[in-house]
């Protein structure tokens, strides 16, 4: 008698009331612990990868500045010719914003470290440098190549940077991809929910159409299984964002010699982001199985 | 209270039930009779809003069913106390809980209403199954309770079916009597029912119609069997 009282006293807060009408269901609940958790590991890592190829096509962005050099070698009575020359074909080229000729103290100083300050540049036959700055869609190098082949004699073009122009668009790829995945890993979690949520709803039909005939809502019943597939779900994201915060953590930190494989990690307030995804995966499932229970019950009478 | 008014049923093409108008007034206490699969637990059904008509119109507390939302149907059932043939229970909760069910399922259930879960107990006998589960139970007890939570919210309409169907003849008479005396206090009373006995019972207690169902229409009948 005494525990009766208790249990009714139970039930006068709503939510409990609700929750134990429907019996547990233990096997779709281990498995939507799991898989929430599952997906909530791979979000976090698809994270870090999208972050870290963002702020790696950043930085080569920044670096690259969009800079190459022509070497001029050319007797010393035909470099200023030729240098003119040159800057000529520059100043006609589509594509390059500026062009100049660095100056002698210029070209000491890049000298300087492998000779020592005291190194009589005018001296020496050393090449004339010409920086060349591109412009936003950049020149055709093909065709300033052959340009300069037929005008400048001396003239060498060094894409010193270019090269890193492809990597520069694989990571801007890879960025994109790693958020994609996030996006798919999300529907993912979604899916799962609306199938676990469905399969709950089918095991409680009788349960479901006794609570209708004595009088439940549609809301009272379907509360009873969303908050335990978004508390299911938010239960396991949480654990899953731990452990793969705890791997990317792990990882070897940023040497410089690792470049991208060692960049594997958060940086600064992008250690918040991952504090997103239990709470958003929650929705997720709030949403699915919203929407999984008013179409069952839409049906019953 | 339950207004049908030429109200007309089928589960396939064939038409089970036709042209079915009844008013269920305040205080009104009814038997519902006919044979076997004549649609009493069809027509009982219609009058809880669980089946729409196919033809027809039935008002639920001056509410027409057809423009009712899911939610006003429910708040309605909470009106409507049914004994379902089949009683229809929680094989996982303990029978106390089952009979309280439409007060946890409304946000009614309180300490007080303990004291109205044990007095329906008492009047079907049950004070000893509070803990039992519902497979555990025997027939009859399953109707008493069944009848215990038609009742708990204590409802303007009872609709009861086969209500004594598994019952000794005493508790059959208990029941009845339990079911008049609300019927007194102003509730409206539907049974049906195959026992001849029972309605004679009641000839003596109440003033009570006999509607018949037969040959897919409704026919009022006389209660001298
Ligand atoms: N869900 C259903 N689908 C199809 N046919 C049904 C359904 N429920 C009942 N029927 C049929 O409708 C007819 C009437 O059934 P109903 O249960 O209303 O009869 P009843 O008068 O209550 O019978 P009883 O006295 O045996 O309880 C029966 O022939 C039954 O087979
Ligand atoms: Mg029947």
């Amino acid at each position: 008698m005494r525990a009766l009282l208790d249990k009714l006293r139970g039930l006068t807060s709503p939510d409990s009331g609700a929750d134990r009408v429907v019996p547990p269901t233990g096997f779709t609940a281990r498995l939507t612990v799991f898989t929430s958790a599952a997906m909530a590991f791979l979000t976090i890592f698809a994270l870090a990868l999208s972050l870290a190829s963002g702020r790696l096509a950043t930085s080569w962005g920044d670096e690259l500045a969009r800079e190459s050099t022509i070497r001029i070698s050319a007797p010393a009575g035909q470099m200023a010719a030729q240098t003119a020359a040159a800057l000529r074909v520059l100043e006609q080229t589509p594509g390059v914003a500026s062009a100049r000729a660095l100056t002698p103290e210029e070209q000491q100083a890049l000298l300087e470290p492998w000779f020592g300050p005291d190194l009589p540049v005018q001296t020496l036959p050393i090449p004339q440098l010409i920086s060349v700055i591109e412009s936003d869609e950049g020149y055709d190098s093909e065709g300033l190549r052959l340009r300069l082949s037929a005008e400048v004699p001396g003239a060498v073009l060094d894409e010193h940077t270019r090269w890193r122009r492809p990597l520069m668009v694989a990571a801007g790829r890879l960025r994109l991809l790693g958020w994609v995945s996030i996006l798919l890993i999300g529907a993912a979690t979604g899916a799962m929910v609306t199938l676990a949520a469905n399969s709950a709803l089918a095991a409680n039909r009788q349960v479901i159409t006794v609570l209708r005939l004595v009088g439940a809502t549609d809301g009272y019943i379907a509360g009873a299984f969303v908050r335990r597939f978004t508390l299911r779900t938010l239960l396991g994201a949480g654990v899953g964002t731990l452990v793969g915060l705890l791997a990317v953590l792990l990882m070897p930190g940023d040497s410089g010699a690792g470049g991208f494989l060692t960049g594997l990690r958060f940086e600064g307030w992008h250690w918040l982001l991952p504090l997103l995804v239990p709470p958003l995966a929650a929705v997720v499932a709030y949403l699915a199985t919203q929407m999984a229970a008013r179409r069952v019950l839409g049906g019953l009478a | 209270m339950i207004e049908l008014e030429n109200v007309a049923y089928s589960y396939g093409s064939d038409a089970l039930l036709t042209d079915m108008s009844l008013q269920l007034a305040p205080g009104a206490f009814h038997f519902l009779t006919g044979p076997s699969g004549a649609g009493k637990t069809t027509f009982l059904k219609l009058c809880y809003g669980a089946l729409r008509p196919t033809e027809g119109r039935i008002r639920l507390f001056d509410q027409d069913l057809a423009q009712m939302g899911r939610d006003d149907v429910a708040f309605a059932r909470r009106r409507i106390g049914v004994v379902h043939q089949d009683c229809q229970f929680l094989d996982h909760l303990p029978l106390a809980e089952n009979i309280a069910l439409p007060l946890t399922v409304s946000g009614q259930a309180s300490p007080e209403q303990v004291d109205n879960l044990n007095e329906l107990m008492s009047w079907v006998g049950l004070t000893d199954k509070y803990d039992a589960l519902p497979p555990e139970l025997s027939g009859g007890e399953r109707q008493r309770a069944a009848l215990a939570r038609a009742l708990i919210l204590s409802p303007d309409v009872i609709l009861a079916d086969e209500p004594t169907g598994n019952v000794d003849w005493e508790m059959s008479q208990r029941l009845l009597r339990l079911l008049v005396e609300l019927n007194k206090m102003g509730k409206t009373v539907m049974i049906a029912t195959h026992d001849l006995m029972l309605i004679r019972a009641a000839k003596s207690l109440v003033s009570a119609r006999n509607l018949r169902i037969a040959n897919r229409t409704l026919q009022a009948a006389g209660v001298d069997l």
